[in-house]
């Protein structure tokens, strides 16, 4: 783990595409969809390697997920892409049925998750796509944090065996992890161990996470600190033995508090192991248009918010 | 010996009174659609599509999506005449743990390549089962079968543009025009017409015949397999219910309550123009 918290130089959508090259250099079953947003994924770097294998659909995605799940039954591992706001909620029933349903093996990336749509505004800021998704038999959920996390996860999303949703920020993400650092689809990542609460982060929370760690520790709060990059399915034994130790748990995520992390560590906790949670995260509202700081900071999706979280958690032991 | 065109025909018939004795045996069920399809379907399991039953995973098989998923009951008529699943099978028709659900199901259907019911869907995924199809230059067809009500959903169109734009001409394509959804009539609630234009105008090849001449659907399939360039459209000029007299043309046929003296009576009464 790094713990200079300073963004990578390059976008983590050119690490999505490095791996995808690579892969299908190896797997020829391995075939991009877009939907007229290439260019924003940086994919004409794929279809510059493999001109055949880049379908683009125009702009439809709804036909362009059917269009996938039939592609996959004929023995292709389509991946397609669109905003993450279009890449579920708009074509839900498509990625439900035709994917899910039909127990098709499609991956799904959606990109710029949350405040990170920033001045495409409320219209493209998904606040519930991990949400929606969530509710989907057999949809795995990935968030990476970093590049040197998606590297190591993309050979397991590709071999996995069912579908995939990968809420992938395209611009540059706050290294957190190293190269040498190994990370297993469905495993949460201790990153710092402690003992009075327990901070459960994803995607740029995580950053935001160690930061009020680190302002907690600077009041005697000894805080774990742990990241579930695979949201679904959720590292249930991870997460119990966690607030097992410390007794309270903060959740953070740039996503809607309904349904997706926090609701997903708070179904496990109050089923397993009751434990005080509080959920950091948007709190039922639309995006709107903004630089991430902004959005982050008049959202509550910070290091300060986490971390007067985690005191109040800690209050209600 | 029948010759090509009375034994489609007559597996027409066949299909037909299967279909209606397992919607019948059931009690209810999409009895319209389904009856508007037993031609098409004896045409395509019985002479057009290259298919296995011993081997339903056969790689290089032809493949068929019924995109108005609801007219599965018919499909599993056909499935049973072929020998992909016991004929007893079809009485098993939406029983608890079935094997043959309302709408199509490749998860539990042996032969069944693609699971539809939410209407729309299956033709984008037939279209990507053509453009997968081109993609590796492989030697088979896809054949589809949209309902002319289904017809108005988007997704259609949409699947539609790209296999024109595509030049999909891998991809077969049939629309069940038997004029009549769920609500009324297609052109009181919303219009296709002129759907042989519409096709036409998104890069089709349009054939439109009669929808239970299995000579005439076998012909059309002949030559949209000769044209090059294009995707092909065989608009089917059918009736829904056709041949139960107890639904034939009436819109009240695409879900209704079936007793079992009607049933009966419905295929005595196929017999009996039969011979």
């Amino acid at each position: 783990m790094v713990n200079t918290l300073v963004k990578e130089d390059r976008w983590l959508r050119e690490t999505y595409v490095d791996c995808l090259i690579e892969a299908a250099a190896e797997d020829e079953r391995i075939v991009l969809l877009e939907a007229d947003l290439s260019k924003a994924a940086g994919t004409p770097r794929f279809k510059a390697a493999y001109p055949d294998r880049l379908i683009n659909v125009g702009i439809a995605e709804a036909n362009m997920v059917g269009v996938a799940a039939g592609m996959n039954a004929m023995g292709k591992i389509p991946f397609t892409h669109t905003f993450t706001a279009f890449a579920t909620r708009r074509c839900c029933d498509q990625v439900t049925l035709s994917v899910a349903y039909a127990g098709l093996n499609v991956k799904l990336m959606g990109s710029d998750p949350g405040v990170t749509a920033e001045l495409n505004g409320g219209t493209h800021m998904s606040m519930e796509d991990v949400a929606i998704m969530r509710n989907i038999p057999g949809m795995v959920i990935y968030e990476p944090v970093d590049s040197a996390q998606l590297k190591k996860m993309m050979p397991q999303i590709i071999a996995h065996e069912g579908p995939v949703y990968i809420r992938l920020l395209r611009r540059n993400a706050v290294q957190i992890f190293d190269d040498g650092d190994d990370f297993t689809l469905g495993k949460g990542t201790m990153l710092k161990e402690g003992s009075d609460v327990t901070i459960i982060a994803s995607g740029i929370m995580v950053a935001e996470a160690i930061r009020a760690g680190q302002a907690l520790a600077a009041e005697g709060i000894d805080a774990e600190i742990i990241n579930i990059h695979t949201i679904k399915p959720l590292d249930t034994e991870m997460v119990l033995a966690s607030a097992g130790k410390t007794g309270a748990v903060v959740t953070a995520e740039n996503a809607s508090i309904l349904n997706g992390l926090g609701g997903a560590v708070c179904e496990c906790l109050s089923e397993n192991l009751p434990v005080p949670v509080k959920r950091v995260g948007v709190k039922d509202h639309f995006g709107e248009v903004g630089f991430t700081p902004f959005l982050q900071e008049k959202y509550g999706l910070t290091d300060k918010e986490i971390a007067a979280a985690a005191k109040a958690a800690i209050a209600m032991k | 010996m029948a010759n090509r065109y009375e034994m489609l025909q007559e597996k027409a018939t066949e299909i037909r009174k299967l279909t209606i004795q397992t919607i019948g045996k059931l009690g209810v069920g999409h009895i319209g659609g389904a009856l508007s399809l037993c031609e098409v379907l004896s045409v395509l399991y019985f002479d057009a599509m290259h298919v296995d039953p011993q081997d339903p995973k056969m790689a290089d098989r032809d493949r068929f999506v019924l995109s108005k998923g609801h007219g599965g009951p018919a499909v599993y008529a056909t499935l049973a005449l072929k020998g992909f699943i016991p004929m007893e099978e079809l009485d098993t028709l939406n029983r608890p743990n079935t094997h043959l659900p309302s709408h199509c199901d490749m998860k539990l259907t042996r032969g069944i390549d693609m699971s539809t019911g939410s209407l729309g869907q299956g033709f984008s995924a037939a279209c990507g089962m053509a453009v997968a199809g081109k993609m590796d230059k492989r030697d088979l067809y896809i054949y589809a079968i949209i309902g002319d009500g289904e017809s108005q959903e988007g997704q259609i169109w949409e699947a539609a543009m790209l296999a024109g734009s595509r030049h999909l001409d891998n991809f077969i394509a049939f629309t069940d025009y038997n004029k009549m959804q769920l609500d009324g009539y297609i052109e009181d609630v919303n219009g296709l017409y002129p759907l042989e234009d519409r096709w036409k105008s998104f890069g089709w090849y349009v054939q439109t015949v009669n929808g239970h001449d299995c000579k005439a659907i076998a012909e059309a399939i002949d030559n949209a397999k000769k044209l090059k360039g294009r995707p092909s459209m065989i608009i089917l000029d059918t009736v829904k219910g056709k041949g139960g007299y107890f639904c034939e043309n009436m819109v009240a046929s695409h879900n209704m309550t079936i007793d079992e003296a009607t049933w009966k009576k419905a295929i005595q009464l196929i017999d009996e123009e039969e011979a």
